[in-house]
């Protein structure tokens, strides 16, 4: 007050008082305004979405939980009309849905199995890892060759045979092989249809199209009805097998298009920069390309590894019983035979798919973001 | 030597692979090298061929398979089972894949003529039939037109059914499927009135619906499906050895050895018997087999009555009568040449 | 070892060497090993099923095709019946797999552009709705979600008798596990002008949208072409109809005998197909209609508003332009999936090709090689016209650039 000694009438002497925020834009009103009620076309919208979740989410909620059925030791306990899930039916059956008829007291070599993939598979997928090279071989090749040992019992441990495995053990074992084994052969028809030398691009071209363009329901009927016929006389296969050769060649030629995919996004400066390092085709390829490239297609592969597992329930129609087969084998059994039995089964199967092909997609979209470099708002 | 240097690259990837399995034109070789006999069968059909939770077999075409076992190895245990859909099973037996195909198929002029195969005998006499809900209130398959019509496809069923609705001037909506499960899943389920396939099967059927006593197999016969075991073209040995595996088993009920009496009946005197359980002649030696090979099959297995009493008859859920495959003797069709 | 011939032997190799690390040489005899391989692996295959089937004694050739089927088909959309050869029932198959393809498809497209638009909404109900849809189904096996459809859901409707339909009863609609019936339309004298007037009305569209346009690029001036091209859609049939005196009927469904008689009926199967198909496909659908839009730079959109367009006309002339250049290859690679997985049909009983001719024909004739060939052949032939069309189509829109 004293420095000023002349107060100037219109300038203020004490601070105004501070006007409440607009009711709209903060709080839950505000958050509501703006997410649910922006314009009359989204309240529309809004109450006819909420409407319609009102009208199926509470029957799903009183189906799965409230009206369930929980424990129980045969049909009798899902008979009841009005019950909601039958989980007492997957509970009695667990043992057969990830095994199959793997005979109980060898199921540990399936568990191990399970546990060595594991441990390769959580180093290789976290990025920070190092030995991404020797982690990979160890899947590729050193796994598959101790699982092979395991789950078909050699080396003196007891046999089983293929016609016992099923559930979610044929599930996984017709995916990774299929993977495992379209991986190399991918990378060379990719390189083939990126090849200079015009017989090995044709032979390519028409491989990779060829099983790209049918589906792979007519793929497995070949595999199980028309292959024996083309074996000489007195070689076959088990039908395992059979369906995995169909499987194998059937992604292969998509894996091939993935890697391809990868191999174009190489600037050309790096193809010209391994040549003028004196470097061969393959030490260029080896070395340069295919490091870089891989690492490009990554989410590429994985969505394709997505594709190969859902598309390893198509098994269940030449026979094989995968888990979807074996859920449905297990609904007409006559012991758990009730209106409520089908629906069960089919929910926990589709619930085992998502939890793998749903962690499966967000790894990829992860290793998108990370692989991204390009400017978004 | 093209298909020798084939087979080896096949065999070498096959190492990589669960089994690749060798068979050449002298079966019963190759079955005693691997010491099994492979068997195809169906994918579950009870009192047939079907497997319980812990995945061993049983049933009448499956008992077959056990006799052939036992005749070849005196160890009826000495099977493998290759469950196969009703499209797989000829090719099955074609590549080599299993020895004998054991597996309710119905002998046709065309399926032994033009498949390359052979039919080792009928181990039973079928024909198909209509099975309805008690609640339609029909009594007759002459009563069906109009009426949809759950049909497994790739059967010999598929066909009958057409030729009947036709022959008869009635309609009908088919409704199809691939596999037996499927098909019985949607009869049960109510989307067709009628489920058709052999009488046999539909007392089997019957038996795994939710609500078995509401459903009727109606009395028409509209078919004859005479059922047997199959093997391939070209290996005369291995067929005699299924065709006979099956007579002894008749022949034994005719005279009335049975699993329980058969040591006792080593000692018989009567010179059938002794044929039958190789005490006289060398009927075994002649097929490649020991001599002993029908008292194994019969002490291990039993007779055609015994086996089928066990899996089909009165005393089983599937509670069929003899009918006509009761023995030629006692007014049936069951009729083995002798031994001798 | 004497120098002198190492002179020699030298001057040899260099040559051979040369000529061993020559990439065209090489090549050469590489690829003449592949053909080499390759027509040996055919050879002997080929071979071995000569052998095979002289063996099995199995009857082999395109024969068959003309010997009568002798079975009865659930559905078909040309005259057959038991009497008709192998080659219809082939065709009836064929058709059956390009309805519900065709139906499947539309389906998908409609629903995969409202979720795929919706997961880009403003609004958070339907934007997490959207999102919840396509992450559920799309991680879901196609197969198991038809048998879900089929067994779970189809299958467990009440039976027309048990769901209290009277006998002899007329019914407009109706949901049983026979199927939905619906009134059907009889055609009867002179009902094929309404035909021809649909067909004039398409026809006048199409016509007014190019004059239109034309106009539009001349003067500047718009017409409205959506407006009146609907009208004559649905007026000129509708005048025919009156003018020709109403020559079309409904016929209702009744409950008689066993069965639903009359009517028009969706079956189950088919039902559940194209429930299945086009869920499971739209969730990929909206997925790329989603990265299409995102795909439009934020500059375009901004650079409409600056030219005062609307937020409606932006998207109608500026965003969605663009994003079509992006969606279309993805979408009909959808498209070709559909089509291919359609042949699921099999596991529920829908008579599609694959069903019919690789099912019920291969176990008649019991000639494998050449019916599952033949099926392969097609969806291969279907595949390869369908990247011909899209490579046609991308050349067609792609940027002209310089």
């Amino acid at each position: 007050m004293a420095t000023h000694p002349t107060s100037i009438a219109y300038v203020r002497t004490e601070e105004s008082p501070a006007t409440a925020p607009p009711v709209l834009t903060g709080g839950v009103a505000g958050w509501l305004k703006e997410n649910l009620f922006a314009t009359p076309r989204d309240t529309v919208l809004t109450i006819l979405t909420f409407l319609f979740l009102l009208w199926i989410v509470p029957p799903i909620i009183d189906w799965a939980f409230i009206s369930a059925v929980w424990t129980g030791e045969s049909r009798e306990a899902c008979i009841a009309p009005g019950t909601g899930a039958c989980w007492a039916f997957v509970e009695a059956k667990f043992g057969q849905f990830i095994y199959g008829r793997y005979p109980i007291e060898e199921r540990w070599r399936v568990n191990l199995s399970g546990l060595l993939l594991i441990a390769g598979l959580v180093p290789i997928a976290i990025p920070s890892v190092p030995y991404k090279r020797e982690n990979a071989l160890y899947l590729l090749v050193v796994f598959p060759v101790l699982a092979f040992i395991l789950l078909t019992g050699q080396l003196g441990l007891e046999p089983v045979e293929t016609p016992l495995w099923g559930g979610l053990l044929v599930t996984l074992v017709v995916a990774i092989v299929g993977i495992v084994v379209s991986f190399p052969l991918g990378i060379l028809l990719a390189l083939g249809r990126r090849s200079e030398m015009p017989i090995v691009k044709m032979f390519s071209v028409i491989f990779i199209e060829f099983w790209r363009g049918v589906p792979l329901i007519t793929v497995l009927f070949m595999s199980s009805v028309m292959l024996p016929l083309f074996l000489p006389d007195g070689v076959s296969f088990d039908k395992l097998l059979r369906a995995l050769i169909g499987v194998a060649l059937f992604s292969s030629a998509y894996m091939a298009e993935v890697i391809r995919g990868g191999l174009q996004a190489i600037p050309k400066g790096q193809y010209e920069a391994a040549n003028a390092m004196a470097l061969t085709f393959w030490q260029g390829t080896r070395l340069v390309i295919m490091p870089q490239a891989l690492k490009l297609v990554i989410p590429g592969i994985v969505n394709t590894f997505i594709g190969l597992f859902k598309d390893t329930s198509l098994v269940l129609i030449i026979g094989l019983f995968d888990l979807l087969g074996i859920v449905q084998q297990n609904m007409n059994d006559q012991n758990w035979i009730s209106p409520a039995t089908p629906a069960t089964g089919f929910v926990f199967a589709a619930f085992v798919f998502f939890i793998f092909c749903f962690s499966m997609s967000r790894y990829s979209a992860y290793m998108e973001r990370r692989l991204d470099t390009g400017h978004k708002r | 030597m093209n298909n020798k240097i084939l087979s080896a690259v096949v065999g070498i990837t096959a190492v990589a692979g669960l089994g690749a399995t060798a068979a050449s034109a002298a079966t019963l070789d190759d079955v005693k090298a691997k010491g099994f006999v492979q068997c195809g069968v169906s994918t579950g059909l009870a009192g047939f061929s079907a497997p319980n939770d812990a995945g061993d077999w049983s049933g009448l075409d499956v008992d077959l398979c056990r006799g052939v076992a036992a005749a070849v190895f005196g160890d009826a245990k000495a099977v493998k089972y290759s469950p196969l859909s009703a499209k797989e099973r000829f090719t099955a037996l074609q590549s080599g894949e299993i020895d004998v195909l054991s597996r309710n198929t119905t002998w046709t002029m065309s399926r032994d003529t033009q498949l390359g195969l052979n039919f080792a005998g009928v181990n039973y006499y079928d024909g198909q039939g209509f099975m309805v809900r008690k609640s339609l209130g029909v009594n007759s398959a002459l009563q069906l037109s109009g009426a949809s019509v759950c049909v497994q496809t790739g059967t010999t069923t598929e066909l009958n059914l057409t030729d009947y609705f036709k022959a008869n001037g009635m309609t009908y909506n088919p409704v199809v499927f691939e596999k037996l499960e499927e098909v019985n899943a949607a009869y049960d389920a109510n989307r067709c009135d009628v489920y058709t396939t052999d009488q046999s099967g539909l007392y089997s059927i019957r038996l795994g619906l939710s609500a078995p006593d509401e459903h009727m197999v109606l009395p028409e016969v509209i078919s004859k499906e005479p059922l047997g075991p199959v093997v391939r073209q070209g290996d005369d040995q291995w067929f005699s050895i299924v065709k006979w595996v099956h007579f002894a088993m008749l022949n034994a009920e005719e005279m009335g050895v049975t699993s329980a009496n058969a040591d006792e009946m080593l000692g018989s005197t009567d010179p059938n018997v002794m044929r039958l359980l190789g005490k006289e002649g060398t009927f075994g030696e002649a097929i490649g087999l020991g001599n002993d090979w029908a008292y194994n099959v019969i002490k291990q297995v039993g007779n055609y009555g015994e086996v089928f009493e066990r899996n089909v008859g009165a005393s089983t859920p599937l509670a069929i009568g003899r009918g006509v495959n009761a023995l030629w003797s006692k007014g049936g069709l069951q009729y083995a040449p002798p031994l001798r | 070892m004497a120098h002198q011939e190492g002179v020699t032997a030298d001057a040899g190799d260099s040559s051979r060497v040369s000529l061993m690390n020559d990439p065209k040489a090489r090549g050469l005899v590489f690829q003449a090993l592949l053909i080499i391989a390759v027509i040996y692996l055919v050879y002997s295959g080929v071979t071995n099923a000569i052998d095979n089937l002289a063996r099995a004694g199995i009857a082999s050739g395109l024969g068959f095709f003309g010997e009568r089927a002798g079975f009865d088909i659930g559905q078909s959309f040309i005259p057959y019946t038991n009497d008709s050869t192998y080659l219809r029932a082939f065709f009836v198959g064929l058709l059956n797999t390009m309805v519900v393809a065709f139906i499947g498809i539309f389906f998908a497209t409609l629903i995969g552009f409202v979720v795929g638009l919706a997961r880009l909404s403003k609004n958070y109900l339907v934007q997490k709705f959207a999102t919840v849809y396509v992450e559920t189904l799309r991680n879901i096996p196609l197969l198991l979600q038809l048998l879900f459809w089929y067994k779970a859901v189809l299958s467990i409707l009440p039976s027309p008798r048990a769901g209290g339909l009277e006998p002899g009863a007329e019914v407009v609609f109706n949901l049983n596990n026979r199927g939905l019936y619906m009134p059907r339309i009889v055609p009867e004298g002179g009902a094929q002008l309404i035909l021809y007037a649909f067909i004039v009305a398409v026809v006048a569209w199409i016509l007014i949208g190019r004059w239109a346009k034309k106009r539009q690029m001349a003067t500047g001036q718009q017409f409205p072409v959506f407006l009146t091209g609907l009208g004559l859609f649905i007026f000129l049939p509708l005048i025919t109809y009156l003018v020709t005196g109403m020559p079309l009927s409904l016929e209702y469904a009744s409950l008689q005998g066993f069965n639903m008689v009359g009517g028009w009926v969706i079956q189950p199967e088919f039902m559940a197909l194209l429930l299945g198909l086009s869920l499971y496909t739209a969730s990929f659908i909206a997925e790329i209609v989603r990265a299409g839009i995102l795909a439009v730079s934020h500059g375009q959109s901004e650079a409409a508003f600056a030219l005062g367009l609307r937020p409606n006309l932006t998207s109608r002339l500026v965003v969605v332009p663009q994003a079509m250049r992006v969606i279309i290859p993805p979408l009909t690679s959808q498209y070709l999936n559909l089509t291919k997985n359609s042949s699921l049909a099999v596991a529920i009983g829908y008579p599609d090709l694959v069903s019919i001719f690789g099912g019920t024909v291969l176990n008649q004739t019991g000639q494998a090689v050449e019916v599952i060939s033949i099926t392969m052949l097609v969806y291969l032939t279907l595949s390869l016209l369908t990247s011909a069309f899209m490579n046609w189509f991308n050349s067609s829109v792609a940027l002209v650039e310089r």
